[in-house]
C-alpha cells in the first residue's frame, strides 16, 4: 500500500515538524500574561519591547481564564506579569500570595483609591460604570439620576444588562459597599421582577441598545467607542449614573498590571508594569480604547468628564476580589445567574 | 482521560460542604434544564441526520452528490459563531426577519442541532455506504417497500452509528458553551463558565463539573444497555452500488428540505459573516497573520485527527471484540472527557503539565494531548461502528490461513473498516479546528488558530474584524474534507454497474 505508507509518512513529518517548532520558551523573556484583548494591547507591547530591548512573549485570554490558569499554575508558573481587565482579580490573586509587591515609585504615580493598599497591583486605565442608552428613544434629561431607578418598573422592562459578567458583578460588589446590602438585593430584585433582559457581555448589551432591543443598557463607558467603530452612526450615548447632589456616584474600576510572585525576571517586570504607567502608555489607551488614563497629568478624552469632577462610588477596589463570592451568592439567590 | 477527574475531584474536595452545594434546587433546575436541551437536540440531529443519509445514498434526491456534501458543512461552522449568526440573521431585529422565540431553550435548540446533526449523517453514511446493496435488493424483490426494507434490512446495521453518533450529541450538548451563552439558556457548563468568570472560586465550578461527569456517565450506561449486541451487517469489499428508491412527487420537496436545512446550518452563517465583513470598518487581519494561523490549526487538528484514531482502535477492538467489564470500563471512561467543557480540561491540563511535565507546557504537544482528551470518543464512535460491520468470520478466515493476527488487521479488518477510520478522523479534525476554550488556554504564547483569531476580535464586537477568519476557517476545513469525501466514496466508482434506480 504505498499510498497509505505515503499519507503516514507525511502525517508523521508534519508530528515532528510541529514538536520541534513549538520547544523553546526560553529564560531570557519576559512572559506576559494579557487578559486584555490583543488588537488593543499587542502594539502597546511591541513599542515596550522595542523601546527598552526586553524580549517579551506574550499569552492573551480573557482575564476571567488567565485568573484561575495563574491560580492552577502556582508556584510552576511562568508568567511574570500580568495585565489585568479587572481589580477583582488582581485582588482574588493578590489575596491567595500569587503576586510580588511593587517598588514604592511606581505605585505613587497613581491616586492611592487606584492601586492595592499593600503595593501587590497598580491600576492602569479607569473603566467606569455608565447607563447606555438609545438616543432616538430617549434624550439625556429623561434619564433616570441614580442607577438604582433603573430597576423601578417604568424602566426595568427597558434595560439590558450582563448578570453574569466580570465587570458586572464587580459593580454589584460596589453597590453593596455604597448603599448596602439591602437595596442592593432590591435593585437586582426590581431587575428581575421587571423583566430587564439578560445578555452575556457588555458587547452584547450595548448592540442591543443600539438596536433598538432594549432602551437603556448596564455596560462600561468605554464599550460606546468601539461599537461607533464597527457601526458609525450607532444612536446610543452613555450616561454618568448618580452624578446630582446626594447621588451615589458611578463606579470606576481600573485595568491594572502586577508582577507574578516567583518570576525571575524581576528587573524587566518592573520596567513593564512602570512602562504602562508613563505617558506614551498612557496617552495610547486612551486614544484606543477611551478608558482613564489614571497617571494624572493626562485627560481623558474630550468626551468623557475628568475624573476629578466625576462623583464616584468611593469603595476600596482590594474588597472586591474578597465580595466577589458574596456578590456572586446575591446574585444567584435573587436568580439572576 | 483520568487526569480532568482527579483535578475535578481535587479542586471540588477544597471546598465547604460539597454535598449541601450540589443538592439545592438551583443545581436540579440546571440539570433538569440541560437534559431536556440535551435530549431535544439528540432527537432532532438524529432524525435529521439519518434522514439526510438515506435521502443522499439511497434514493433519487435531486442534486443529491451537492446536497450530500454541502449537508456536512455545518460542521465547520464553530457553535458560537452559528448561533450568533442565527441571532443575527432571525433573532430580534434581525437581519432577515424576526423570530422572538430563537432566544432561550429553542434558540439554544436550533443553534446546536444544526451544528451536531451532521455527526450523525457522517456515521450513519459511512454504514450505508459500505453495507452490501445484496440484502436490500434481495428484500425488495421479496415485496418489502422502501420503508420496510429500511426498517427490517438497513436500520439494525444502522444502529450502533445512531448510538454513537446520538450519544456524541448528547454530550457535545453537555459540554458546549458557545450556543447557549449566546442563546441565554441556563445549563450546568454555562454555570460552570459563569462560576468561574463572576468570581474566583475554583470549587464550585468543579462540582459542577462531576454533575456534567455524573451525567455523563448516567447516559453513557444507558447507551451501552440500548445498543446491545446488534448483528453486524455484513460489508463487501468489491460492491456495487446500491439500489436507488425513487421519491416520486416527493422528490422536490424533500429536495427543498435538506436545502432549507443545509442553508441554515451554512449559508446563514457565511451569508452574515460576508454581510458583516462588508458592512463593518473595523479592519481584518493581515493575510499573513490568518495564514500562520490557519497553518496551526491545520496542523495540530491534523495530528489530533491520526492520534485520535490510532488511540481509538484499541478501545474499540476491545469493546466490541473482547466484551468484558475492563473493556467497558475504558470505553466509558475514554467518553467521559467529551462532556466536559474545554475550560474544565484545559485548567486540568495546565494543573498537571505545569507541575509535572514543565517542558511540555506550553508546547503544542500539550494542546494536541488536550484535544486527545476531549475528541477520542468522536473517534471511537465511528470506529466502533465501523468495526461493527466487520464480519468475524473473514477475520477468522484469514487466520486459519496461517496469517498473523497484526497481518489479519492489515489485510482485512483495516481496509473494511476504512469508511469509518476516515469518518472518525474527520470528525476530529473538524472539532479540532474550532475548538476554542482549551485553546486559549493551552496555545503556546505567539501561536495562533483560526478560533483564536475569531474570537480575538468576535469577542471585543468587532464582528466586521472577526468574519474573515471565520470565513477561512469555513473554508479550510470544507476543503479538506472534500478529499475525505473522496477518499470514503471512490469505492462506488469502483462498482462496475452504472447508477440506475431499481424501481
Amino acid at each position: 500500500m504505498p499510498k497509505a505508507k505515503g499519507r503516514a509518512l507525511v502525517a508523521l513529518a508534519l508530528m515532528v515538524s510541529t514538536l520541534a517548532g513549538c520547544g523553546g520558551g526560553g529564560g531570557d523573556e519576559l512572559v506576559i500574561y494579557s487578559g486584555r484583548n490583543e488588537k488593543l494591547v499587542a502594539p502597546i507591547l511591541e513599542r515596550f519591547a522595542k523601546r527598552t530591548g526586553v524580549d517579551i512573549r506574550v499569552r492573551y485570554a480573557d482575564t476571567t481564564e488567565l485568573t484561575p490558569t495563574l491560580l492552577e499554575e502556582g508556584a510552576s508558573s511562568r508568567a511574570d506579569v500580568f495585565f489585568s481587565q479587572d481589580a477583582g482579580a488582581l485582588a482574588a490573586l493578590a489575596g491567595r500570595g500569587r503576586l510580588a509587591p511593587l517598588p514604592q515609585d511606581v505605585l505613587d504615580l497613581v491616586e492611592p483609591r487606584f492601586r492595592d493598599p499593600k503595593g501587590r497591583w497598580v491600576g492602569v486605565t479607569g473603566r467606569a460604570r455608565v447607563i447606555s442608552y438609545n438616543t432616538q428613544r430617549l434624550e439625556e434629561a429623561d434619564l433616570p439620576a441614580s442607577v438604582l431607578d433603573v430597576a423601578r418598573p417604568q424602566w426595568a422592562s427597558r434595560v439590558g444588562f450582563p448578570p453574569t459578567n466580570a465587570s458586572f458583578v464587580a459593580f454589584v460588589s460596589a453597590l453593596v459597599e455604597q448603599v448596602g446590602a439591602e437595596r442592593t438585593r432590591a435593585f437586582l430584585e426590581g431587575l428581575k421582577a421587571g423583566g430587564a433582559k439578560r445578555y452575556d457581555n457588555n458587547v452584547l448589551v450595548l448592540e442591543a441598545v443600539a438596536k433598538g432591543e432594549v432602551d437603556l443598557g448596564l455596560v462600561n463607558h468605554y464599550y460606546l467607542y468601539n461599537e461607533f467603530k464597527e457601526r458609525p452612526g450607532a444612536p446610543v450615548a452613555n450616561h454618568f449614573p448618580g452624578q446630582g447632589p446626594g447621588g451615589e456616584g458611578t463606579f470606576v474600576n481600573v485595568a491594572g498590571g502586577a508582577i507574578v510572585a516567583g518570576t525571575d525576571q524581576d528587573e524587566a517586570a518592573r520596567r513593564f508594569v512602570r512602562f504602562l504607567l508613563e505617558e506614551e502608555a498612557q496617552t495610547y489607551f486612551r486614544d484606543q480604547t477611551a478608558e482613564y488614563p489614571l497617571r494624572p497629568g493626562t485627560t481623558p478624552i474630550p468626551e468623557l468628564p475628568p475624573l476629578e469632577r466625576l462623583r464616584t462610588i468611593d469603595v476600596p477596589l482590594e474588597r472586591l476580589g474578597r465580595d466577589l463570592e458574596a456578590s456572586q451568592q446575591l446574585l444567584r439567590e435573587v436568580g439572576l445567574t | 482521560m483520568v487526569l480532568p477527574l482527579a483535578h475535578l475531584g481535587l479542586r471540588a474536595a477544597g471546598g465547604e460542604d460539597p454535598l449541601g452545594q450540589v443538592l439545592t434546587s438551583r443545581v436540579l433546575d440546571l440539570v433538569i434544564d440541560t437534559l431536556s436541551l440535551a435530549v431535544a437536540v439528540t432527537v432532532l440531529a438524529v432524525l435529521v441526520g439519518v434522514g439526510i443519509a438515506w435521502l443522499v445514498e439511497r434514493s433519487d434526491l435531486p442534486g443529491r452528490r451537492i446536497l450530500g456534501v454541502a449537508a456536512a458543512l455545518p460542521l465547520v461552522v464553530p457553535t458560537y459563531v452559528g448561533a450568533l449568526a442565527l441571532l443575527a440573521a432571525v433573532g430580534p431585529r434581525g437581519l432577515a426577519w424576526e423570530m422572538p422565540a430563537i432566544i432561550g431553550f429553542w434558540g439554544a435548540t436550533a443553534a446546536l442541532t444544526l451544528s451536531t446533526y451532521p455527526y450523525v449523517l457522517l456515521l450513519a453514511r459511512a454504514v450505508l455506504r459500505s453495507a452490501d446493496p445484496s440484502l436490500e435488493e434481495a428484500g425488495r424483490a421479496l415485496g418489502d417497500t422502501p420503508w420496510s426494507s429500511f426498517r427490517r434490512v438497513l436500520l439494525p446495521g444502522l444502529r450502533p452509528a445512531i448510538a454513537a453518533g446520538g450519544l456524541l450529541v448528547f454530550l457535545y450538548v453537555l459540554s458546549d458553551f458557545g450556543a447557549v451563552s449566546i442563546m441565554r439558556f441556563d445549563t450546568v457548563t454555562r454555570a460552570i463558565y459563569v462560576e468561574y468568570r463572576s468570581s474566583f472560586d475554583r470549587a464550585r465550578p468543579a462540582l459542577l463539573g462531576l454533575v456534567l461527569v455524573a451525567l455523563t456517565l448516567a447516559v453513557v450506561a444507558a447507551e451501552l444497555r440500548l445498543r446491545g449486541r446488534p448483528a453486524p451487517t455484513p460489508v463487501v469489499a468489491g460492491r456495487r452500488p446500491a439500489p436507488l428508491t425513487p421519491l416520486g412527487h416527493w422528490r422536490w420537496p424533500a429536495a427543498v428540505g435538506v436545502g432549507v436545512i443545509v442553508f441554515a446550518g451554512i449559508g446563514i452563517p457565511v451569508a452574515v459573516l460576508g454581510y458583516w465583513s462588508i458592512v463593518g470598518s473595523s479592519g481584518a487581519d493581515s493575510a499573513s497573520v490568518i495564514a500562520r494561523a490557519a497553518l496551526i490549526s491545520a496542523q495540530v487538528s491534523i495530528m489530533a485527527a491520526v492520534l485520535a484514531v490510532v488511540a481509538a482502535l484499541p478501545v474499540a477492538v476491545l469493546a466490541v471484540r473482547h466484551r468484558s467489564r475492563l473493556s467497558r470500563a475504558v470505553e466509558v471512561l475514554a467518553l467521559s472527557g467529551y462532556a466536559l467543557p474545554g475550560l474544565v480540561i484545559a485548567l486540568a491540563m495546565v494543573f498537571f503539565a505545569a507541575r509535572f511535565l514543565p517542558g511540555l507546557y506550553q508546547t503544542l504537544a500539550i494542546l494536541v494531548l488536550a484535544y486527545l482528551v476531549r475528541f477520542l470518543p468522536e473517534a471511537l464512535g465511528s470506529v466502533r461502528s465501523s468495526l461493527l460491520q466487520v464480519d468475524p468470520a473473514l477475520e477468522e478466515a484469514g487466520r486459519s490461513l496461517g496469517r498473523s493476527r497484526l497481518s489479519v488487521a492489515c489485510s482485512v479488518t483495516f481496509p473494511l473498516m476504512r469508511g469509518g477510520l476516515l469518518a472518525g478522523a474527520a470528525l476530529v479534525f473538524l472539532t479540532a479546528m474550532k475548538e476554542l476554550p482549551a485553546t486559549l488556554l493551552l496555545l503556546p504564547a505567539g501561536y495562533d488558530t483560526l478560533a483564536v483569531r475569531v474570537w480575538t476580535s468576535a469577542s471585543q464586537g468587532l464582528y466586521a474584524q472577526a468574519a474573515p477568519a471565520a470565513l477561512i476557517l469555513v473554508a479550510v476545513t470544507g476543503v479538506v474534507l472534500w478529499p475525505l469525501w473522496g477518499l470514503a466514496g471512490r469505492r462506488r466508482l469502483l462498482g462496475a454497474a452504472p447508477e440506475v434506480s431499481a424501481a
